[in-house]
């Protein structure tokens, strides 16, 4: 009998998770439905966010949201393989636990405190020394300078991709060592048997194994840089707008969302296109999600 | 497996000493060199922990004081402190936690001893993974169309209902880890002496898995407890004491998050103060969670 | 688990003083006005028996929360306009008048020594200057050596009232403006780069080299930044001094108004500044619960009469006796204070 409703319980729970994913994608597409009613499929590339006019279009967010992440994993992808390398083949044992131990405190540090720190420290050192000094030496070059041209805002749409590396880093790095760690020591021994260097083993026999599951990892990383909030909001330079370079300030669906939600009339169209960017962003997580699951799933799950 | 190193071993070792010993030194040189760099990829992580944490201690411990803990938020100019944004947090987190705990239990539990390998199993776990992913800002957005809008207001209960959407599919995922974990002799000696199977699970698997457990929901906390995005849309904060439920409820994120930007410098350092208050205290939980987790495994 | 309990009803239990005889309104909106709100609440709350408890969330989600009513009042820099005033059932009333100053940050130059117009702002908002040595800057500043450096607009990312007043008088003195981008607390900004509240927009101009922005005159002054001139109506180059604000508060006709809301923005006179609003409070008319509301009256009354003092203090300009009569009459005929 017991076991009869414990069963039960336990299934109905697992419904229970479906019915909420479920719950969220359809309260978010229910209430982004006016925006989409209004502006049509075209909402998707529209770069105009206009609130005098009352044109909504997440062109500009989805366009921050993609650069952000894809520029964040650029500079997060060789740091975490660093990491992960030293922490599998290079750290004496003493040292893996403690570093493995500060390099997962990094993912564990709250996002806000993420934008703080980097409007108070990152925004700084950017406007005052490197942005200005990177504007002055490729700013002239002729195809590539328009990349780097623009005011030294210190914010914008770099500095954002650089505080998210930093915050995707650890989930990479610890993906990619759990991943490492998998790869059988006989293949490894052998390599070595015959004389190859450490990194070569890396190289050769480690990075081709291990490759899936490594670009699952990246796709976590992914999947956390897309809805980052907090962090972001702080040094994007909040601006809707498209801009040619790469210091310029832009918008990623999160800040839009976190900025104008407050000031957003209940029942209004500017709300509507706010839960419509909503939807759009979950369904790329999602997207970006099955990818990393796929691949992913063939090395860590037993 | 390709020969990794180029026709040298083919061509015999004495007549090629030279290229050998030039290419053997190449091959040093750069797996020194990517040595080294992964060496300085790892300290450039440490340094920007360090930068992090000593910018907190630099910046908010000035702002420590008994002032911080024992008196409310107020306006600028009058020696507030986060009394109530501390005790919003600590009351939101401790809510989303007592409910999101059991239905995530209640789901790994399905997932290791009753779904196995079952389709539906595995689209509950997928499912699970996309919660568990899911940008927090978004939660905050479906608890706002659920419950805030209808009930007409921002709410603490609000604010506790997302945090608990958050805590469910980490725990779904440890408590699922955990149980898998158990050998199944365990659970053939409980059957063996006649215990139902749901007596099996409650009293021997659990018992067993506990400390494991246990760690995924102190993970859990530590990750509600920084959240910022769910709640402003949901309980809001209040700059008054207000325990609540029903009402908008303070917490320490969102109460950092809306005097870091205000132009007033004791709420900034306010700002500071409680930033480095959340992080000792994310950064703590989690120490312990790990080294709990390595020390049973 | 259980020693969380026991601390919670220990907190729960222990009196702590949170003032029950005195009544508790909540209000929220313009960062505009916080430091006047927030000071006389500090001087009110013994004598008239009312604590404030006041956020600085931007005049737009201020409008948002009295029109929810999750608030007892809602403050904005920004006029309601009569039709939404009588869809929400909301009375609006102003309670002082305060400047906003463009900051700039140039090396080499002091405080109130660069000169402008609004045109000349309007241009550089809309992305069409784009260099400090431009020959228009150069027209208006003569004997000024303006470098050879980008121009950084920096603009407020949330919704302000603070923008609204900046909008507006760039609509008025620039049709392309007006044309293109229009005036509200939050617009699609042709050029720059937005931050997160008056401290954002100060540090970040602080930040750049070759940065402006604008910025409420208590949060410049408090922050000691760069101010510029600007040129008035009458064609002068004015500093933002109270004197200034006080010219421009003084030459307001507010007969031909409704509903108190008045546009200070470009006024006549030789001293006057320019930039220029009033900031106004907005009360349910008939409210569920008509204590707060005469409590919220209660309070900005106590401010009308005894807070001119805190207002200067501040550099806000206080409103004119006649007009502070007006707003107490239609406080008595329009608003409902209490059960009947």
């Amino acid at each position: 009998m017991g076991d009869a409703v414990f069963a039960a319980a336990a299934r109905a729970s697992g419904g229970f998770v479906l019915v909420l994913l479920g719950g969220i994608i359809v309260s978010l597409f229910i209430g982004g439905l006016p925006a989409f009613r209004r502006f049509g499929v075209g909402f998707i590339t529209n770069t105009d966010w206009d609130p005098v006019k009352q044109i909504f279009g997440a062109g500009v967010s989805i366009y921050g949201t993609l650069v952000t992440s894809v520029l964040a994993l650029i500079l997060a992808i060789p740091l975490a393989f660093g990491i992960a390398f030293y922490l599998t083949e290079l750290a004496p044992a003493w040292l893996r636990r403690p570093v493995g131990t500060a390099v997962e405190l990094l993912a564990a540090i709250p996002s806000i405190i993420y934008g703080m720190w980097g409007f108070f420290v990152i925004v700084p050192l950017m406007g005052q020394i490197i942005e200005p000094w990177v504007i002055d030496t490729f700013g002239d070059i002729p195809v590539l300078g328009v990349l780097f041209q623009g005011p030294p805002f210190g914010t914008g749409i770099f500095t954002a991709a650089l505080i998210l590396s930093i915050m995707v880093i650890p989930f990479i790095a610890a993906t990619m060592r759990d991943v490492f760690e998998t790869v059988p020591p006989v293949y490894k021994e052998s390599a070595y048997g015959l004389g190859c260097t450490t990194w070569e083993v890396m190289r050769s026999i480690v990075l081709p194994y291990t490759r899936v599951s490594v670009m699952g990892g990246v796709m976590l990383g992914l999947g956390r840089a897309l809805g980052e909030t907090m962090a972001v909001t702080f040094v994007i330079g909040n601006t809707d707008r498209i801009s040619s370079s790469l210091f310029g300030p832009g918008n990623t669906i999160a800040s839009i969302v976190a900025l104008e939600f407050p000031e957003s009339p209940a029942g209004s169209l500017k709300l509507a296109s706010l839960l419509a960017l909503g939807f759009i962003l979950f369904v790329i997580s999602f997207i970006v999600l099955a990818i990393s699951r796929l691949l992913l799933r063939t090395r860590l799950r037993p | 497996m390709s020969a990794s190193t180029p026709g040298s071993i083919a061509r015999g070792p004495r007549r090629d000493e030279g290229i050998a010993h030039r290419l053997a030194r190449r091959r040093k040189r750069r797996n020194l060199i990517v040595a080294g760099l992964c060496i300085a990829a790892t300290v450039l992580g440490l340094v920007l922990l360090a930068s992090i944490l000593i910018t907190l201690l630099w910046l908010g411990g000035g702002g420590l004081s008994t002032t911080v803990f024992t008196t409310v938020t107020r306006p600028p100019g009058s020696h507030g402190g986060l009394l109530n944004a501390i005790i919003g947090t600590l009351i939101q987190t401790v809510i989303g936690t007592v409910i999101g705990t059991p239905i995530g239990m209640m789901v790994g539990t399905y997932l290791a001893e009753y779904g196995g390998n079952s389709v539906f199993a595995g689209v509950i776990r997928y499912v699970s993974d996309v919660l568990l992913s899911a940008p927090s800002i978004l939660i905050g957005l479906f608890i706002y169309q659920l419950i805030v809008s209808p009930m007409g207001g921002f709410s603490g209960i609000a604010g506790s209902l997302a945090l608990a959407v958050i805590v469910i599919p980490i725990v779904v995922r440890t408590t699922e880890d955990m149980l898998r974990l158990i050998p199944t002799s365990l659970r053939e000696a409980a059957v063996g002496l006649g215990a139902p199977k749901w007596k099996v699970i409650t009293f021997v698997c659990y018992r067993a898995a506990r400390d494991g457990i246990v760690t995924g929901i102190l993970l859990a906390v530590a990750r509600i407890a920084g959240e910022t995005a769910p709640l402003l849309f949901t309980s809001l904060g209040n700059l008054n004491w207000s325990l609540s439920l029903a009402r908008p409820m303070a917490s320490l994120p969102v109460t950092i998050y809306q005097y870091a930007g205000s132009a007033f410098s004791d709420w900034v350092q306010l700002a500071w103060t409680g930033a480095l208050l959340i992080t000792v205290g994310v950064l703590a939980t989690n120490i312990i969670a790990r080294t709990a987790l390595r020390g049973r495994g | 688990m259980k020693l969380k309990a026991t601390a919670l009803a220990m907190i729960l239990a222990a009196p702590w003083g949170a003032a029950h005889a005195q009544t508790q309104i909540t209000g929220a909106g313009s960062t505009f006005a916080a430091p006047l709100y927030s000071k006389w609440g500090e001087a009110a709350a013994p004598t008239v028996g009312v604590t404030l408890n006041y956020q600085a969330i931007g005049s737009g989600a201020g409008i948002n929360q009295i029109n929810n009513r999750t608030v007892d009042f809602g403050a904005s820099d920004m006029p309601v306009s009569g039709d939404q005033l009588s869809a929400h059932n909301l009375m609006q009333f102003p309670t002082a008048i305060g400047g906003v100053d463009i900051i700039v940050n140039l090396p080499g130059i002091q405080a109130n020594q660069l000169k402008l117009t609004g045109e000349i702002l309007a241009d550089i908002y809309l992305g069409k200057i784009t260099k400090w040595n431009d020959p228009r800057l150069a027209e208006v500043n003569h004997g000024l050596k303006l470098p050879n450096l980008a121009i950084a607009p920096v603009y407020r990312a949330d919704g302000s009232g603070t923008t609204f007043v900046f909008t507006d008088y760039l609509s008025m003195l620039s049709p392309d403006w007006k044309g293109q981008v229009g005036a509200s607390t939050s617009v699609k900004w042709p050029a720059g780069s937005g931050a997160k509240g008056s401290d954002g927009v100060a540090g970040t101009v602080r930040n750049i080299r070759g940065g402006i922005g604008y910025d409420e005159t208590a949060y410049a002054a408090q922050n000691h930044l760069t101010t510029a001139l600007l040129r008035n109506k009458a064609g002068q180059f004015v500093a933002p001094t109270p004197a200034a604000f006080a010219a421009a508060a003084g030459s307001a006709d507010w007969s031909k108004v409704q509903n108190f809301a008045i546009d200070l923005n470009n006024q006549p006179g030789a001293a006057s500044w320019p930039i220029e609003s009033a900031t106004f409070v907005l009360v349910p008319k008939d409210a569920k619960n008509p204590t707060q509301t005469a409590a919220v009256l209660k309070f900005f009354g106590w401010g009308f009469a005894n807070g001119n003092q805190i207002a200067t203090q501040l550099l806000y300009i206080p409103l004119p006796d006649a007009v502070k009569a007006d707003i107490r009459a239609a406080w008595a005929s329009q608003v409902k204070t209490a059960t009947r």
